[in-house]
């Protein structure tokens, strides 16, 4: 059973959000999806400053021979993104939810977070999967 | 008869189900003022023999002289071993093969290919090669546009590239939304700088810098690429492969050195031939070779430890990421790299700049003897390769014509430039590559002379 951290919420498309007391979401992709993915080469994440509408398609996670999109869960604006990546993508493998942050979101509407899925929630998705 | 595995059952219940009333029908969208129709204006079928007939027929029409026209692809002695080990069967593939670790040795030889590639050019990765030089450089603005951390979908292009180039680079680019903006040479024949300058930092994602030029002029490519650097821009740069044999590499331009290199590899190897098939090469930095498009050989060890190649990064590409590929336009033309890997492995560092210089020299010399003529004169004044614009007291087009009917020996006498360069007069492109001897160039003076008096 992977690891579903009761206090972030997430997105059905396998992204955990983390909403910073300054509002700011940061994102990054579950334990269960970079099981499922298996060992990382490389991390595309988005520029910074960079618009998203929410759920598209804005990095993409690369395995030895596969490469999968990750979505935005949210409208808003990159304000920052993990640079560590670049050179450790390992980093989402063996901390998902800590070192392997992927990028920080302004969203642009803060209500919009309350509609993502929480803990348990994540944990049907995964069920029914 | 085609293979096509389909019955006329297959397809009615393939219709059925998607709910079209016939084959006809799924091409309802295209207008039909845009359909092309039953091709009206294609003869009847041939036989083998009759097409060959027809076929020597036409070859015999061309009469094979002296040939002095550049512009892009270049006349080369190419040893016959080149050809000969080309087209031995373990090589003879147009392609990298399917089953790719499986050849071995065609990826060996495209792994020495991509070494040779990233040496003449000063950068850390090649791809196994792109489908031309034109589309090697559109390719590159859009890695440009994929790598820069602020893309602005804008390119700064300067006139002195190759004309069908611009043509290729706007094709490819302009319906992705990416401007083009022209920079204007000097009297010299050079990018005018000043116009760079006066371009805003900021604005633009790529500024593209070719390698001689399109006149053969040296470009002062050290201070485009500080100025390109200095606005915030990447630089790609287009080069003859066969003058960086002399010339500092574009890893070394400037103070930074350019950040994407391509060009046409036609002159290492390949045969003019119609204008083709030629091949593309495309280098980059380290830093950006996963918007690198195109198929990468790489070097690994297999499980016992033994040294193997193998295709690498292959998530950039179509068969894998779909869609979001780096390319899905992109081609690797895997015989004219066989031909130009054997071709530079036999030259050498050392025949590879001796086919340069000699090229550069005769090229001087040609310039020197045809503006002894009354009314003939050097376009521009900078240095240059292999190729020089001269000027010309009467139409190009007719001089070409009258060249090409010359006794005895006729001579292709140039690329005339009033097309696609009408402010410049009657100028005519010439190259004299290291094949054409001391005889040949007074020749091409005696008959220009003759023509012009």
């Amino acid at each position: 059973m992977s690891n579903i951290p009761a206090e972030l919420k997430y997105a059905a498309s396998h992204e955990w959000i983390k909403v910073e007391a300054d509002g700011t979401l940061t994102i990054g992709i579950t334990d269960h999806a970079q099981g499922a993915l298996g060992d990382l080469v490389f991390v595309e994440v988005p520029k910074v400053g960079r618009k998203l509408a929410a759920n598209e398609a804005c990095a993409v996670v690369e395995s030895v021979k596969a490469a999968s999109d990750v979505y935005a869960p949210v409208a808003g604006e990159v304000s920052a993104v993990n640079d560590a990546l670049a050179g450790a993508p390992e980093l989402l493998n063996s901390d998902p939810y800590n070192a392997g942050w992927m990028w920080k979101l302004k969203p642009a509407n803060p209500a919009d977070v309350e509609a993502l899925l929480d803990a348990a929630g994540y944990a049907k998705v995964l069920e029914n999967a | 008869m085609p293979f096509i595995p389909h019955t006329e059952t297959d397809v009615a219940e393939m219709l059925t189900a998607i709910g079209a009333p016939n084959f006809d029908s799924l091409f309802d969208e295209i207008p039909t003022e845009l359909r092309c129709g039953p091709l009206a204006h294609v003869p009847a079928r041939l036989t083998e023999m009759e097409v060959a007939r027809l076929m020597h027929g036409r070859a015999h029409q061309d009469r094979h002289g002296l040939s002095f026209i550049g512009a892009g692809a270049y006349e080369h002695h190419i040893p016959a071993a080149v050809w000969e080990i080309t087209t031995r069967g373990e090589f003879y593939s147009a392609y990298t093969p399917y089953q790719a670790e499986a050849s071995q040795g065609t990826l060996q030889l495209l792994y020495e290919f991509q070494s040779m590639m990233t040496a003449l050019t000063g950068m850390d990765v090649s791809n196994a090669s792109m489908y031309d030089g034109a589309s090697a450089l559109a390719e590159s603005v859009l890695m440009a546009e994929r790598s820069h951390a602020a893309g602005k979908r804008r390119v700064i292009v300067p006139r002195t590239l190759h004309p069908l180039y611009r043509k290729v680079l706007f094709a490819l680019i302009d319906a992705q939304c990416i401007e083009i903006v022209e920079l204007p040479h000097d009297a010299s024949g050079r990018t005018d700088l000043a116009a760079l300058q006066a371009i805003e930092a900021g604005s633009f994602t790529s500024l593209v810098i070719p390698q001689p030029n399109f006149f053969g002029a040296f470009e002062d490519v050290d201070a485009l690429t500080d100025i390109a650097r200095d606005k915030g821009a990447m630089v790609i740069a287009v080069v003859n492969p066969v003058s960086l044999a002399l010339l500092k590499p574009p890893g070394e331009w400037g103070a930074t050195g350019a950040d994407i290199v391509c060009g046409d590899g036609q002159p290492l190897g390949a045969p003019l031939s119609s204008g083709g098939p030629y091949f593309g090469f495309l280098t980059a930095r380290q830093e950006f070779v996963r918007q690198m498009p195109g198929r990468i050989v790489g070097r690994t060890v297999d499980l016992d430890g033994k040294p193997g190649f193998t295709l690498t990064l292959q998530a950039r590409e179509q068969h894998i990421r779909r869609s979001k590929a780096t390319s899905n336009i992109c081609t690797n033309q895997g015989l004219l790299v066989t031909a130009a890997t054997i071709h530079m492995s036999l030259l050498g560092a050392e025949g590879l700049a001796r086919v340069a210089s000699a090229s550069m020299r005769n090229t001087g010399e040609l310039a020197t003897l045809l503006c002894e003529i009354p009314g003939v004169t050097r376009v521009f004044d900078a240095p240059g390769f292999h190729e020089v614009a001269i000027r010309l007291p009467k139409p190009v087009g007719e001089v070409l014509a009258a060249l090409a009917a010359t006794e005895a020996v006729a001579i292709l006498g140039g690329f005339d430039l009033s097309a696609d360069y009408p402010e410049l007069g009657d100028a005519l492109l010439v190259c004299a590559t290291e094949t054409k001897t001391h005889a040949d160039l007074r020749h091409f003076r005696d008959a220009l002379a003759a023509v012009l008096i």
